[in-house]
């Protein structure tokens, strides 16, 4: 990429401290040295299992959260230190849960017309009602006039979501964080939402920053995605390439796991659903494994994995792993089999 | 309608019937007729579950899938009889039928008698997973009771063996029966509940959103487990979600709800290939593909219909991209077709013509 990113993470670490019952104390480590960069005009997908990291990550796009280490750039320029409300004029975040992110007792007008008069104080109240409309409209309410004096208990859970993608528009911000800005959404109006992500990217050359477990939906909006697991970011790139070759094994054992239709009929169910239980759990991030994170569920794990953390290898064509398959000339097998038929090869072999 | 085309109509409900999935029909575990649930309130009722007729065979897994608030939850409590009011079952049967036992119409049945086939014939596992557990009890003990409740003679020794052998199937460790469920991930909560549910070996289990709450490769997991235990103990499940993309996956027959009815039921491979109902098109289409090339989708225009000022004709009409003029007066009737039944005036022999 030519341009240089408007808004970037680098390197950002975030660690929380929880109390236990006794009175002990532990550290969650739930993001671990994540960079990404969100450039005008492109959306960037966040995949990964629940638990990952991911809203910690927006979050701290965001400036909810301070990093424990690390820094955001807007525009390059480092903001730790700099006023937040100036900030959130740039940068909006979007939360999963369009029923509690609007003020129930107030009106869309209401709603609307505070952050207008956040984004310019000198605005008239004519000027502000005009742009309302406009705003509505922007996110295919129409006429937006009908919506000016609805309250969110009136709207469909699609409609309240647009209002609350209509009001951090209001700001004009230059980056947009979604995080799961549809999973509470109907299927039906899922794409609509997703079809007017596209078109701000588009039309207004906003930058975004997609976050979701579903990555077909991912796949249908973004131009890159990365994925995180247990806090850590282990590939990234162009969304076909990372979706399509997978170069590492739990983007792999992602993407398989992921509903796919156009698998009916050809893979028989049994097949489809074989050996996922062989899989284990998550692992904890109070006490993160050792070398790789994946390595306890990682059917091609080796010695070096269960010590060493892998570094970043790059694949070519922006296309990035973390994984010691990369470096030990292994990386054709991610490709070779199915993540069950691996695991389940791994699994006779120590029965052997 | 005329006196004529309600005939046709009724010809046509009786030949979908007939010609409903052949296990279902060979062997139910479950025959429901024309059930209907209402929502009494003081400004009357809500109707949310219409006229709705599906057979379940032995074994066998159904999905159901629809827009919130097609009715889905109020048809599986309904089905389960865990409905309560303002929910009532005005209309139809439920005849449940146990392994060599004759049928027994589920809606009239008294309370004992309910208690007495719920857990053993039938259980249910609720969309949250700490609605089911009891959040103050150790999991063992939770199993405990629900093992001894149904079953008088086992003592407590004998609980303890079935129940690690009750959380080993779903991958639970024993020492984890005496966790609470605040202790416990939410997916092993979630799979411990499926696990409670299989407790006194129930010919059905009905399912409400199982992994709505999990992500996706631990959905997989959840369902692979549930699917395999299907294998070896025999039940058939009956699973609900919103996401059709997956029931896809998991089902042998779908069943897909608008504003309160089955308008298309039948194979999962003919609801993915060739759905019937426009409906079920749009919900197909809602889906991005994984790796197929990408298009620009539209999903489904508008909102669902308010229950109570329900569209005349078809329901969906004001939705539909394909309706015909006759949609907006015609109610549908339920048309049979090879592998599918469905309700749309398009697939009636007058309006192909
Ligand atoms: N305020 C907090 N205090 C302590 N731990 C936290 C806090 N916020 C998040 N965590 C922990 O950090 C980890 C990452 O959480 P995060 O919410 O970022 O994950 P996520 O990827 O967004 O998951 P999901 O897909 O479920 O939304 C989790 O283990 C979570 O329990
Ligand atoms: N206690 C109640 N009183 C009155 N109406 C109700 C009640 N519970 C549900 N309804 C109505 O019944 C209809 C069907 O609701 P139901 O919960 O069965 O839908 P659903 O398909 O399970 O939706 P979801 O996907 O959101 O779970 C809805 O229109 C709802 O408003
Ligand atoms: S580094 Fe090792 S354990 Fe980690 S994903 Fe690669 S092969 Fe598996
Ligand atoms: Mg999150
Ligand atoms: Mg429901």
């Amino acid at each position: 990429m030519s341009t240089a990113p408007v808004l970037s993470a680098v390197d950002v670490t975030k660690h929380f401290v929880v109390r236990g019952a006794v009175g002990d104390s532990a550290v969650v480590r739930a993001v671990e040295n994540a960079s990404v960069d969100l450039h005008a005009g492109r959306i960037v997908a966040v995949v990964g299992e629940s638990g990952s990291g991911k809203t910690t990550l927006a979050r701290m796009l965001a400036r909810f959260y301070d990093p424990t280490a690390g820094e955001i750039r807007l525009d390059g320029v480092s903001v730790s230190g700099r006023p937040t409300r100036a900030y959130h004029q740039d940068v909006q975040l979007i939360f999963q849960d369009p029923f509690g992110s609007l003020n129930p007792v107030h009106r869309v007008r209401h709603n609307l017309d505070r952050a207008l008069r956040i984004h310019d104080r000198r605005m008239s109240a004519a000027e502000r009602r005009r742009r309302a409309v406009e705003l509505l409209e922007r996110v295919s309410l129409t006429p937006g006039e009908d919506f000016l004096d609805k309250f969110p208990h009136e709207l469909s859970g699609g409609q309240r979501q647009r209002v609350v993608i209509a009001r951090a528009l209001a700001v004009g911000p230059k980056v947009l964080l979604g995080d799961e800005p549809i999973s509470m959404l109907d299927v039906s109006i899922r794409l609509e939402m997703l079809n007017l992500l596209d078109r701000l990217r588009r039309e207004d050359g906003l930058a975004l920053l997609y976050i979701t477990h579903d990555i077909a939906s991912a796949r249908y909006v973004c131009d890159d995605v990365i994925v995180m697991y247990a806090g850590e970011m282990v590939e990234g790139g162009p969304k076909d390439e990372v979706i399509a070759r997978p170069a590492h094994p739990y983007t792999k054992l992602l993407v398989e796991s992921s509903p796919d239709p156009d698998r009916v009929g050809t893979v028989s169910r049994d097949e489809l659903f074989d050996d996922a239980e062989a899989l284990g759990e998550p692992p904890s991030l109070i006490e993160p494994p050792e070398g790789c994170r994946f390595h306890p569920r990682c059917p091609f794990a080796m010695e070096r994995c269960r010590s060493e953390a892998p570094p970043r290898t790059d694949v070519g064509g922006g296309h990035w792993a973390r994984c010691w398959l990369h470096q030990e000339g292994r990386a054709h097998e991610i490709g070779e089999s199915t993540f069950a038929a691996a695991l389940t090869r791994r699994d006779e072999q120590v029965r052997a | 309608m005329t006196a004529d085309t309600r005939a046709d109509a009724d010809r046509l409900v009786a030949a979908a019937r007939a010609g409903q999935d052949e296990q279902a029909q060979a062997d139910p575990v479950l025959d429901v007729r024309d059930l209907t649930v209402s929502y009494i309130g003081p400004d009357g009722g809500t109707v949310a579950c219409r006229d709705v007729s599906f057979q379940l065979g032995r074994g066998e897994v159904l999905g159901i899938a629809g827009e919130s608030g097609s009715g889905k939850s109020t048809l599986i409590t309904a089905l389960t009889r865990l409905q309560r009011p303002p929910a009532t079952t005005t209309a139809g049967s439920i005849v449940f039928h146990p392994a060599g036992r004759p049928g027994i119409d589920l809606v009239p049945l008294g309370a004992r008698a309910l208690r007495k086939l719920r857990w053993t014939s039938m259980s249910i596992v609720l969309q949250s997973a700490m609605d089911a557990l009891n959040p103050v009890m150790r999991l063992g003990d939770q199993f405990a009771d629900v093992l001894r409740t149904h079953n008088r003679g086992m003592d407590r020794a004998a609980a303890r063996t079935r129940t690690t052998e009750l959380l080993g199937m779903v991958g639970i460790s024993a020492d984890r029966a005496r966790s609470f469920p605040h202790e416990m991930s939410g997916g092993m909560r979630q799979r411990a509940t499926i696990a409670l549910a299989l407790a006194c070996s129930p010919q059905l289990v009905v399912m409400d959103e199982p992994t709505t709450a999990v992500d996706v490769v631990m959905q997989r997991q959840i369902l692979a487990q549930v699917l395999r235990l299907r294998r070896e103990l025999g039940f058939a499940v009956i699973i609900v979600t919103h996401d059709l993309s997956l029931l896809l996956e998991v089902a042998d027959r779908i069943a897909i709800m608008y504003a309160g009815r089955i308008v298309e039921i039948g194979s999962a491979r003919a609801l993915y290939r060739s759905p019937a109902h426009p409906y079920t098109r749009g919900l197909r289409d809602s889906f991005p593909p994984l790796h197929a090339p990408l298009t620009t989708l539209h999903g489904i225009p508008g909102t669902p219909p308010d229950l109570r000022r329900l569209p005349s004709g078809c329901p969906f009409h004001p939705r539909c991209p394909v309706a015909v003029d006759a949609c907006s007066t015609t109610p549908p009737p339920l048309v049979s077709l090879p592998e599918q039944a469905a309700e749309c005036l398009l697939l009636t022999n007058e309006e192909a013509s």
